[in-house]
């Protein structure tokens, strides 16, 4: 079978709006797991120890068990409850929560790095716990945070390619429908490999220059 | 300063700071006995003794970054983040306690400015955020506060780019933004090379005789403490040893072992 660059060509542009769809779920699904691992962070290290063990049962679980089986359960099983939600919605939450069991961990290690001191001076200054968190703490966690998720919105980027399995036309998806009619799977599955290589190598080039940036600015 | 009158006329009727039956172990380590100590308005009571004696922790517990294991502190009469419910003692961390809290300031031995701010910033940020002054009225205080401690020029600086002499002045300034009537300073020259210290001990000097507030030091620099504190206390194992004016404490000790304290810091 030899590779048709016409056909390739003519389906190119149905390819490309997969990528859009791929990279609003991906930023949708960031977004989600920031604040999720931020809130989760925050719980765990609070003084609470019935939310704080909660937290880390969390993020074990979604840890431990695949995201496809989590993708599953939120699209087919949650409507039997009556929470019925579209694939792409489905698949957003899913990242979201799936990778909050991750950022939590970057969060919470980049708070434990800094040091007490700078509790003790906002304590000496009479901050409230809340003010400090919010104007001592967390505004000097983006140098150790930021480069490590930057490489994790690569790794959803990539996995949200199992959003196909639910319905949803992003890369992957779009692809497959498109080869289920003309069955050119060469040309379509190459392409999408293509697709999201170049994507995740310039990306991952942007993250590196993020972590030197940061790295000067330390 | 405005209320100066008034503070003055409480302060001849309730100490200013009083702690009572303070005890404070870490693990095994039993660093505070039953401590009780008194502290009037406006006095400069400077803290000798070995590391390990219970000094800096008598100021850590005084601005409630640890709590005493038993026993109670007082700021004016008022308890410092505890009540009394069924006889015993309950400590709360609310707004009562924030209260009594921001009569006291603090500065660190390792400085510890933040460094994500500039160095204005960090004289006006708690200002603005805790105090609720209007960031004009914050930047004037800074900018005096830095023209006092020398450093107007570094205002636009980070802390990282500032010498250990220069961050501990910032942090002076940053704790006097707050206007505390009552400052602490734990070994505040502990962590600067030899030659910085005079320029941080100049400004504590100079503190202490315009600003007029109750002052706890806690040093290892005993020229300082003669001449800046008029009471000297000497800790050791968590306990008062000897406490009195800074000429009999240094010049002429009554016990045993301040003696021996004071002629191993000679010798070194």
């Amino acid at each position: 079978m030899e590779f048709d660059f016409q056909y390739a060509w003519r389906i190119l542009p149905a390819l490309l709006d997969g990528v859009v769809v791929t990279l609003e779920a991906t930023l949708c699904g960031i977004a989600i797991a920031i604040v999720g691992g931020l809130v989760l962070a925050i719980v765990r290290l609070s003084r609470q120890p019935i939310l704080s063990t909660l937290a880390v049962w969390y993020m074990e679980f979604f840890r431990l068990t695949p995201l496809l089986v989590q993708l599953f359960f939120i699209f087919y099983v949650l409507p039997q409850y009556g929470i019925r939600l579209n694939g792409f919605v489905c698949g957003v939450i899913g990242l979201g929560l799936y990778y909050s069991a991750y950022t939590s961990e970057v969060f919470r290690a980049a708070i434990e790095k800094i040091p007490r001191g700078q509790w003790e001076a906002s304590t000496a200054l009479n901050y409230s716990r809340g003010a400090t968190w919010r104007r001592i703490i967390l505004p000097q966690t983006p140098p150790i945070v930021v480069p490590v998720l930057a490489n994790y919105t690569i790794g959803m980027f990539k996995e949200s390619a199992l959003l196909a399995t639910i319905t949803v036309n992003e890369l992957l998806g779009t692809a497959l429908k498109e080869a289920s009619v003309t069955f050119r799977y060469l040309e379509t599955i190459t392409l999408v490999g293509l697709l999201y290589g170049v994507m995740s190598i310039s990306a991952s080039l942007a993250a590196q220059n993020l972590e030197t940036y940061f790295e000067k600015r330390r | 300063m405005k209320n100066e009158g008034n503070l003055q006329a409480v302060s001849t009727t309730v100490p200013c700071i009083e702690f009572r039956g303070v005890s404070k172990a870490y693990g095994s380590n039993q660093v505070l006995r039953e401590l009780d100590l008194i502290v009037p308005a406006r006095q400069r009571l400077a803290l000798i003794g070995r590391s390990g004696s219970g000094k800096t922790t008598l100021l850590r517990l005084l601005m409630t970054i640890e709590r005493p294991d038993s026993g109670t502190i007082k700021i004016d009469g008022e308890p410092l983040g505890w009540h009394e419910l069924d006889g015993k003692i309950v400590w709360r961390d609310d707004e009562s306690l924030r209260r009594v809290r921001g009569k006291i300031g603090m500065v660190f031995q390792h400085f510890n400015l933040f460094p994500h701010m500039t160095v204005l910033d960090n004289v006006m940020e708690a200002p603005v955020y805790v105090l609720g002054l209007s960031r004009a009225e914050a930047t004037d205080r800074a900018h005096h506060l830095l023209s006092l401690v020398g450093m107007t020029e570094k205002a636009k600086s980070w802390p990282r780019q500032l010498s250990g002499g220069q961050q501990q002045r910032v942090a002076i300034a940053r704790a006097l933004a707050m206007e505390p009537r009552i400052m602490l300073f734990d070994e505040i020259t502990s962590a600067l090379d030899p030659e910085l210290v005079g320029e941080v001990l100049r400004v504590v000097r100079q503190i202490a005789r315009d600003k007029g507030m109750t002052m706890l030091i806690v040093t290892h620099e005993m020229n300082f403490a003669r001449d800046v504190a008029d009471r000297i206390i000497f800790m050791s194992g968590g306990k008062i040893v000897e406490d009195g004016p800074p000429e009999i404490v240094l010049g002429n000790p009554r016990e045993p072992e301040t003696r021996s304290f004071l002629r191993s810091i000679l010798e070194r």
